[in-house]
């Protein structure tokens, strides 16, 4: 069969299984569509936040960036993972305990203050934004690109299927789908990473085949630093970042991972204390799966691309190359006529530019996989995007019911504010797909915002309110403002009003906007903790609050107090 | 129950000294093995990887994910000790 009927089939049958999951558990309380009655059994939730978190840009992206970069591209690695470990040691346990519905309450209530509720739920806002742009954007790339239709169109399609499990289902509904979305992704991810490894080192374990030796018996590491070399690029082992930078933008990715508010609400929907510590360790466990498979894809697909173009005459080049370059992902410019691919690290002579995306996008085609793979490629591209995109959906209108709407309005029915949330949820849908259809230029540049203000922001605040009983809503307040102000100024400043002398020379002890974050985190810390220090302690109730979530026992099911 | 008992407070002070241990290992094996001290470890070589370069790209995350697991299995005890582990 052909690639796009197998592309068509394999989507078609993911989407009726979402659809399917959707109807069977949609959301008949506001308890379920926050947070899926609070009875998701950790190995689900793991999975689903596996899902959750893995986004476009993890499955279609990142080991085309890691191709590019080397040593450098641990940065994302490390600081997409390591965040786990934060989050399972000094966020999640204590926030189930805390028990109720979303990051903004807990800053509410912790902080005795509807000013700091409302600084939070805007930061909740602007992050989720950023990224479920991205998201659907992503959908529509592989619709456009797989089944041959304008990105428009797949945008559309794909905020139809969201609308109907996130407006229907709530997260309920999408813990269920993303379990399935979860399934979908990595198998989609692993069955090329299998057969590539094993074509190239013999060993069908893809973190192993990156150790591993060629058919020539040379190691594959110390082999591609050597043609990477030999062509003008720098090694792929060595690192071109500066230590600091690399250092920050690890610990902000770090941070602000375990800032997200789409993945800490995962954990209000587990029933106990105990097992939001082991859905993290689940969920890490999904994700490592994925992650740490990209860097064998990452090396795996630029030495089979340098071996399959360099020096090699342009009409020999394998199908792949042409079925891509008809996408504009590959472009193949014969500068000096020679009838031959020069790929090389000079700018000016170097005739092969591959897009990053090329590298998971076209494995099934690089290791001459049958056609069905490359269908389970783009179904493995939608899961990830979709379920990123519903988990987004769900913090905005949630963000919009809960802790806007039902704060001013305390007294409202149970059935207007589930209204509330879906019509929320529904216009979100709009919007994400208005900005996929006409992203707004500087999509790209805001990811370092996403995560830069989740490290300023939340993060210091959520572990001082379990960490310190002493700290109050005046240093909360101070501390937010201040890691807002200086990230978002310093990302503002070299992003958009000064793009020009976005360099090293100019940085701020050379931490580059991705890693600024970082700085913002410990100024939040700083003031935090001097304001407390001059203003009155928090009333003894919080403070009973606060030794109250650190003990395990009667946590229940969240809810409303 | 009050958390300002004797008790409580043992419970919280091991709490803390068992984050303390895990995120200083935490932090050894990715800032540390991974960034600070990669050029070092890239002398050494498991098998066909550069140490510090295996650390980045592959070591680190097994260890973030041995750490949580580790913490569970602590904590689960530490809780059942103390007598505020849930039904």
């Amino acid at each position: 069969m052909e690639i796009l009927t197998w592309t068509y089939i394999l989507v078609g049958i993911s989407f009726a299984l979402y659809i399917g999951i959707a109807i069977w558990t949609r959301a008949g309380s506001t308890h379920e569509f926050y947070i899926a009655g609070g009875g998701v059994s950790p190995l689900a939730n793991g999975m689903a936040t596996a899902a959750d978190w893995m986004s476009a840009a993890s499955f279609i992206s990142m080991a085309g960036i890691i191709s590019f970069s080397g040593y450098d591209g641990s940065v994302y690695l490390m600081g997409w993972t390591g965040g786990y470990v934060l989050l399972a040691l000094l966020l999640a346990p204590y926030l189930r305990k805390f028990g109720k519905f979303t990051v903004p309450d807990f800053v509410g209530d912790r902080y005795y203050s509807n000013t700091a509720k409302v600084v939070a739920v805007i930061c909740a806002l602007f992050i989720s934004f950023t990224y479920v742009a991205g998201q659907m954007r992503g959908v529509g790339i592989v619709f456009s690109r797989y089944l041959e239709v304008p990105i428009e169109w797949g945008v559309v399609f794909g905020m139809c299927i969201v609308f109907f499990y996130a407006v229907l289902g709530g997260m309920k509904g999408i813990t269920y789908t993303q379990v399935a979305q979860y399934c979908v992704l990595i198998f989609a991810y692993m069955v090329p990473a299998i057969f590539i490894s094993m074509q190239l080192t013999g060993n069908p374990i893809p973190q192993l085949g990156l150790g591993g030796t060629l058919a020539d018996g040379s190691p594959l590491l110390a082999k591609l630093d050597g043609v990477l070399t030999e062509l003008g690029f720098a090694a792929y082992t060595s690192g071109r970042k500066s230590i600091t930078d690399m250092f920050m933008i690890t610990l902000a990715l770090m941070v602000g991972t375990a800032g997200l508010p789409h993945v800490i609400v995962r954990f209000f929907t587990v029933p106990r204390v105990k097992d939001a510590r082991l859905s993290a360790g689940y969920a890490l466990v999904f994700i490592a799966i994925l992650y740490t498979t990209a860097p064998a894809i990452a090396a795996f697909g630029i030495y089979n691309t340098i071996e399959s173009t360099s020096e090699k005459k342009i009409s020999e080049l394998p199908a792949w190359i042409s079925t891509w370059e008809k996408t504009n992902l590959i472009a193949v410019d014969d500068k000096n006529g020679d009838g031959k691919v020069q790929y090389v690290g000079d700018p000016a002579r170097n005739e092969l530019s591959i897009d990053r995306d090329v590298m998971v996008l076209a494995s099934p085609e690089i290791a001459q996989l049958p056609n069905w793979v490359v269908g389970l490629v783009a179904a493995g591209g939608m899961a990830a995007a979709l379920s990123t995109a519903a988990g987004l959906l769900l913090v905005i209108s949630t963000s919009v019911s809960r802790d806007l709407f039902k704060t001013f309005h305390p007294d409202i029915s149970e059935k207007k504010e589930l209204r509330i949330a879906r019509i929320a949820a529904g216009c979100a849908v709009v919007l994400a797909g208005y900005f996929g259809v006409n992203p707004p230029g500087f999509v790209a540049e805001v990811v370092a915002f996403a995560f830069g203000l989740a490290a300023a922001s939340f993060f210091p605040v959520i572990i001082m309110g379990i960490f310190s009983s002493r700290i109050n809503k005046e240093g909360a307040i101070s501390g937010m403002i201040t890691g807002l102000i200086f990230t978002v100024g310093y990302i503002v400043y070299f992003k958009f009003i000064s793009p020009e002398s976005n360099n090293v020379d100019h940085w701020l002890f050379g931490i580059s906007p991705e890693g600024i974050g970082s700085i913002g985190m410990i100024l939040n810390f700083v003031a935090c903790i001097t304001v407390s220090k001059f203003t009155p302690a928090p009333p003894q109730a919080v403070q009973d609050m606060v030794q109250e979530i650190r003990i395990p026992r009667g946590a229940g099911k969240a809810q409303d107090h | 129950m009050s958390s300002q008992n004797p008790k409580m407070k043992a419970y919280w002070r091991k709490n803390l000294q068992t984050l303390f241990i895990l995120l200083i290992i935490w932090f050894v094996v990715s800032f540390g093995c991974g960034i600070l001290f990669v050029d070092q470890l890239n002398a050494f070589h498991l098998g066909e990887f550069k140490l510090g370069f295996w650390f980045a790209q592959q070591g680190s995350i097994f260890v973030f994910v041995i750490l949580i697991f580790v913490y569970v299995v602590r904590m689960n005890r530490l809780d059942r000790e103390f007598d505020v582990d849930e039904e």
